[in-house]
């Protein structure tokens, strides 16, 4: 009994912020827009049938967003920018992760405290702070005009390369410490083997340590690539206005066009874009473990 | 381990505090106001609580979705909000306010007949809002960047923002637009000898068009970043509302930072916003907030707020009150030929809107 109690927490959490908010959502989406309060039509009421309700049941939001190009390239250009993010994100932390792992025990929970760190201040401040750095007269290019590297102050705001550097600064704490976890459980002894077995030192960190960090890698891509395929501020303070990404999309429609039922079927779509292929990577993985037995 | 008898006393406690809360808002009248960031001179405000005895409740927001988002959301909580135009129709259109009481607002005799003629357009009779400020959609510049590209930069005129030959010399040094289809695309229109208020989508495609040549020159479609990037001397044009590039320009003073900051109401025209005081259908306190706004349409205490956010004002009466510098700036109290020039943007229809939307997004995103 007393198991059971302490089970159902956890899928009590999903249903009633999950589940439940989800398809308050998905029913906004099948709604259709209307000059009130709320802004849509009701898609139900209890005076009719099950028979009524289902004939009147349309996917339009869905057709409308399958049917204009801007959401399609939205979707395919929010997870470009989030991949290429997660990948420059894994390059930046990995020798930061494993230089934590690697430095004197007693030194390690300062390091960690200070990858923490930055989220003392504010996201939103710490986004408009870089707006400071990489604008025209910002402090990169003095910097680098007073060195002399440049003549001319470079563009970096409001283009895509602004979003990529916000990207990566905000979600690098989310990559170390997944990645921090894993090298730092794995047992020096057997990087020792393998150089007393002839292994050179690029060779083990391929052969042993890399393998051995994978949960750590895998975690903190999924960490990093989730949140910022949805991500607005960045875009919206960093990007110019033709960085497209989905969450600036879902806000456009949503608060610009204040049509919340297309809002609704554009979270919905981004919800399933996410969750299907990490379902079938997670499945696929326990497929793999059974195999392994 | 637990101390029962501990807990029961906390309990107690809490309960007590709880009936103090409640019974809160019963003793002390209060009115909940919404109202744009850096908008009142929170004097007033105080005034007001000292002379009526009724809280204000004071938050801000700082783009009318945001509002608009909340009002039909339902249940904001505010007793007294302030949209923009083109916005309360649509909200007085969604049963989002309630009808002033006109007997309760004696002050409304201050207010300004040929302003009052121009919001009935959004509110027709002005049954449902009273102006609280007023101002034009212009453009704002950097004056020492744009003389060391164009001497004779045309900035009093839609050519620099129109005109590819022009437009592109400033292209380098950063050129901001309001995010706002309602506020560009009217002007576009203008600019093309058409009517600012056109439905027509053939002419709505054609002001489209313009803006998408001219596409490449602009910077970023944003409606509230170009403050602070004029301010700070980041970019060279920006074409937004009146009051918020002046804003700059005070900011810019105030930071002695060698940038200055110009405003112009271009000679071809603009158009004229106005943001109206209204009550929400679910107000709870709807006998303060007929207080609230009847005190703001007091002459000298609107002639004060005025004097603080350098926007001028729907109240005739108020006029002799405000400040000789204030009065005598044409880009907050234009000269009556510039007056005429101005033109009132009307609400769009649902299918116009729709549209405007898709013309808007191909504009900002080239998609």
């Amino acid at each position: 009994m007393r198991r059971w109690l302490l089970i159902s927490v956890p899928y009590l959490w999903l249903l009633v912020f999950f589940l439940i908010p989800f398809f308050i959502v998905f029913k906004i989406s099948l709604s259709d827009i209307a000059t009130a309060i709320p802004p849509y039509t009701p898609v139900f009421d209890f005076s009719m049938g099950i028979g009524e309700f289902i004939s009147k049941l349309d996917f339009e939001n869905y057709r409308f967003i399958f049917n204009d190009s801007l959401y399609v390239n939205s979707y395919f250009s929010a997870l470009k920018i989030a991949g290429i993010s997660t990948v420059l994100t894994l390059l930046v932390a990995y020798p930061i992760a494993y230089g934590m792992a690697r430095a004197p025990k007693e030194w390690q929970p300062t390091l960690v405290m200070l990858v923490i760190l930055p989220f003392w201040t504010s996201f939103l401040i710490r986004v408009y702070a870089w707006i400071g750095i990489l604008k025209k007269e910002g402090l990169l290019n003095l910097f680098l005009m007073n060195l002399g590297v440049i003549s001319e102050p470079l563009t970096i705001m409001n283009t895509p390369l602004a979003v990529y550097i916000g990207i990566i600064y905000s979600y690098l704490p989310f990559m170390i410490l997944p990645l921090y976890a894993s090298l730092e459980k794995i047992n020096p002894a057997l990087l020792e083997a393998a150089a007393d077995l002839g292994s050179p030192p690029w060779k083990s960190f391929w052969q042993v340590t890399f393998p051995l960090s994978l949960p750590g890698v895998l975690a903190g891509c999924f960490l990093v690539f989730i949140p910022a395929t949805g991500e607005f501020v960045i875009p919206d303070l960093l990007g110019g206005s033709d960085t497209l990404m989905i969450g600036k999309t879902l806000w456009g429609e949503f608060f610009g066009n204040r049509d919340w039922p297309v809002a609704s079927a554009v979270a919905v779509v981004l919800l399933l874009v996410l969750v299907i292929p990490i379902v079938m990577f997670q499945s696929n993985q326990e497929k793999e473990r059974e195999a392994a037995r | 381990m637990f101390d029962f008898a501990g807990m029961r006393r906390s309990f107690a406690g809490a309960a007590a505090a709880a009936a103090l809360l409640a019974g809160a808002p019963a003793l002390a009248k209060e009115v909940r106001v919404y109202n744009w960031s850096d908008y009142i001179d929170e004097e007033v405000l105080k005034d007001f609580e000292k002379e009526t005895g009724i809280k204000v409740v004071y938050d801000v927001f700082d783009s009318n979705e945001l509002l608009e988002t909340k009002l039909l959301a339902g249940g904001s909580g505010y007793d007294v909000v302030v949209p923009t135009g083109p916005f309360l129709a649509r909200q007085i259109s969604a049963n989002v306010f309630q009808k002033l009481d006109k007997s309760k607002l004696p002050n409304l005799k201050n207010t300004w007949p040929l302003i009052n003629e121009r919001t009935a357009l959004y509110d027709p009779g002005n049954d449902y809002s009273i102006n609280y400020m007023w101002g034009t959609t212009g453009i704002g510049y950097n004056e020492a960047k744009i003389k060391e590209r164009m001497a004779d930069a045309p900035v009093d005129s839609w050519d620099l923002i129109f005109k590819p030959e022009i437009v592109s010399k400033f292209k380098d040094c950063g050129i901001f637009l309001l995010d706002a289809a309602d506020d560009i695309l009217p002007v576009a229109l203008l600019y093309l000898g058409l009517d600012p208020n056109s439905k027509d989508p053939g002419e709505l495609q054609k002001a489209g068009a313009l803006l998408e040549s001219i596409r490449p020159n602009i910077q970023k479609f944003h409606s509230s970043e170009f403050i602070n990037a004029l301010a700070n001397g980041d970019i060279c044009i920006a074409v937004g509302f009146s009051g918020d590039i002046l804003q700059a320009r005070d900011r810019a003073d105030e930071a002695k930072n060698g940038v200055t900051v110009g405003y112009k109401i271009p000679k071809e025209g603009a158009q004229m916003w106005f943001d109206q005081m209204a009550i929400p259908t679910d107000a709870k306190n709807v006998e303060e907030a007929h207080a609230f706004l009847n005190y703001m349409l007091d002459p000298k205490v609107i002639a004060k707020a005025s004097n603080y956010v350098n926007y001028a004002n729907g109240n005739l009466a108020s006029q002799e009150f405000i400040k000789e510098e204030v009065k005598s700036d044409t880009s907050i109290f234009p000269d009556d030929a510039t007056l005429k020039r101005l033109f009132v943007k009307e609400p769009y229809d649902a299918k116009t809107q729709r549209v405007v939307t898709r013309i808007w997004t191909k504009v900002v995103t080239g998609q």
